[in-house]
């Protein structure tokens, strides 16, 4: 395929007068464009070139300006967000005493490492769950074809929360953590998606092992698991993300605010708005409230935005809308 | 082998099929301090009593206004978005763009909503920007009657370039060789996407629809309950919401699970015939690839 930029002949410059494409183009090269426009491709036209522009840079700042905003008025002093009237985009002098009161705070600090323990054992079980599930399923199996369709009806059915809770009530599971790692600790998509990878594998490698007398855990744990660290660091991703973003089932099982997640203090405090005193925050508060409130947004944020060029590089290779269309 | 099935099938058991049994609480009278053996049966009462109850008949209108909205609204962003994606000829810039618009998909709806609180709210950014250049303030977070547009600009927002995905790959599908020999037969962009592009996309964007169609009972949970409370339940009240209010909240499990299994129901009818219309109409439904 052609990737050279060509200009139409009628567009050919005239001697004498300044080719103003060339001047874009080069422009365009040095900000780190290299155009793979097609020869038989004509120029866009200025204005749909502009309003494209203006489109995709719209589209931009409104994802990225809220995060900026949240971000920068959590390092902001108090002075400067009342001057600014609340909100702060580049603060003067930056301070992390929001972060230092939050991390201070038992409250908020215990519902982090609620967080971060239910998305660590729950990605862990939830990845044993399904590897176990998709590889017995990948193979030719007893009762396969019903637990095949055991599972692909979950996706189309929910059991409804009324009765789910009363499981968890029975299960006596309320106000503990298991509610919040065990009852999605098998997601069907995630399921198929590994499945299909394992039924993709190399069957003669699993074929000569088994006939070398390695039995069905070995066999998994030797030759699967280590030929399939992509799709499995993927789906360990996709686990640790949503559970990280869970929130309802901590809100429907979980009375005790000791075992709160992050997600349940920032709905409690910044979306209803409950005051933060130094009574709940369990310590002198330093900071501005609103500092805090913007520095509990960013600690809910900041482990997405570190995984997120994980997650991107797998699924932007196709292994999950492959694996889907499959 | 059967061993390493035993952790899955145990969560299928306990999360999914025991609590299915679990739903036939919603042909009782059902308390919680009494076992759903000893529990009073009613039969069909409690779904009479639902249509009887205004608060469902609400849950129930505003379930199908917003996901008309939706469709309406949400559909159509995912296909544009993909169009001027595929036009973008700087694969580098392409790629930041790509980066920047799936990112919210993986943000919690906590976080989503937490972060148009900041901006729209009534002490948010833009209100913030508008009172200190002497402008009213809008009340865009808790208007109940432009609720619906605010719900799905906050999906549009989330979900618009996560969903864009199939799109291109239904565009990367399509191939080069007949734009270029349009091309050279004169056709002009506009053209080129009225002949090629859209006929190109055409199976994946009918499949979308019809499933979208399937799923028009389901409107996003979180983002309801998360914002019932400051637009109120006459307008962000829908079936899940419901559901919830009626059994957790107020104690009436049978008729909060009546709702549940009634939505459940007639959710997965609407999603098994809409995934049979796809295929006869030709195209693979969301099943028939994932069972082989």
């Amino acid at each position: 395929m052609s990737t050279t930029t060509a200009s139409r002949p009628d567009t050919a410059v005239r001697p004498g007068r300044l080719d103003e494409r060339a001047i874009h183009r080069r422009l365009w090269t040095l900000i780190g464009g290299r155009s793979e426009r097609p020869v038989w491709m004509e120029e866009p036209s200025p204005a749909l070139s502009v309003l494209k522009t203006l489109v995709i840079l719209a589209i931009s700042i409104s994802i990225l300006v809220p995060m900026l905003v949240v971000v920068s008025t959590s390092l902001a002093s108090d002075a400067e967000i009342r001057e600014a009237g609340g909100y702060v985009l580049f603060p003067t002098e930056p301070s992390f005493e929001a972060y230092r009161t939050i991390f201070a705070s038992p409250l908020i600090f215990r519902s982090l490492g609620v967080s971060v323990l239910v998305t660590a054992v729950g990605t862990l079980i939830a990845l044993f769950v399904t590897i176990t599930m998709a590889y017995a399923l990948s193979r030719p199996v007893l009762l396969g074809k019903p637990m095949l369709l055991a599972i692909v009806l979950t996706m189309f059915f929910s059991p409804g929360l009324i009765p789910l809770y009363l499981m968890i009530k029975e299960l006596n599971m309320l106000d503990s953590l298991w509610s919040l790692i065990l009852p999605t600790a098998f997601a069907a998509f995630n399921f198929i998606v590994m499945r299909s990878f394992f039924m993709a594998l190399p069957q003669e490698l699993l074929e000569a092992a088994r006939i070398d007398g390695a039995s069905d855990f070995r066999i998994l744990w030797q030759i699967v698991i280590p030929l399939s660290k992509a799709v499995i660091a993927v789906i360990g991703l996709f686990y640790a993300v949503a559970y990280w973003n869970a929130f309802f089932n901590a809100m429907l099982y979980v009375n005790d605010q000791e075992l709160w997640p992050i997600q349940l203090i920032l709905r409690s405090y910044v979306i209803q708005g409950t005051s933060m005193t130094a009574d709940q925050l369990g310590v002198q508060q330093t900071a501005a409230p609103q500092s805090i409130k913007m520095a509990v947004v960013v600690v809910a944020l900041v482990p997405i935005l570190l995984v997120y060029p994980f997650l991107q590089k797998y699924f932007s290779k196709g292994v999950i809308t492959g694996a889907v269309k499959g | 082998m059967l061993v390493l099935m035993i952790p899955g099938a145990l969560c299928l058991l306990l999360f999914f099929y025991v609590p299915i049994l679990g739903n036939v609480i919603a042909f009782q009278e059902y308390y919680p301090f009494i076992t759903i053996p000893e529990a009073e049966w009613v039969g069909l009462w409690n779904f009479i009593d639902l249509f009887g109850d205004e608060q469902f008949l609400i849950a129930l209108r505003n379930t199908l206004v917003l996901a008309a909205v939706q469709l309406a609204l949400f559909f159509p962003v995912p296909i544009v978005l993909a169009l001027i994606v595929d036009s973008m000829m700087t694969p580098r810039f392409r790629k930041v763009f790509q980066s920047i618009v799936y990112l919210p998909h993986f943000l919690s709806w906590v976080l989503v909503i937490a972060l148009f609180q900041q901006m729209l709210g009534g002490a948010g950014f833009i209100n913030q920007f508008l009172a200190s250049h002497g402008m009213d303030t809008i009340p865009f977070m808790t208007n109940p009657s432009t609720f619906p547009l605010l719900v799905t600009l906050q999906v549009i927002w989330k979900d618009a370039g996560w969903g864009m995905i199939i799109f291109l790959a239904a565009l990367a599908s399509i191939p080069a060789s007949l734009y270029e020999s349009a091309a050279s037969d004169g056709a002009g962009r506009l053209q080129r996407i009225w002949h090629i592009t859209l006929p190109g996309m055409r199976p994946v964007i009918v499949l979308l629809l019809i499933l979208q169609l399937g799923s028009i009972l389901t409107v996003g949970f979180e983002q309801f309950i998360l914002q019932r409370d400051a637009v109120g339940p006459d307008a962000a009240e829908v079936l899940d919401t419901y559901s919830y209010y009626a059994g957790v909240i107020d104690g009436s499990w049978s008729m909060g699970a009546a709702a549940g299994l009634a939505k459940g129901v007639v959710g997965t009818i609407l999603i098994l015939a809409s995934n049979k219309i796809a295929h006869l109409l030709g195209e693979d439904g969301i099943y028939r690839g994932s069972s082989r």
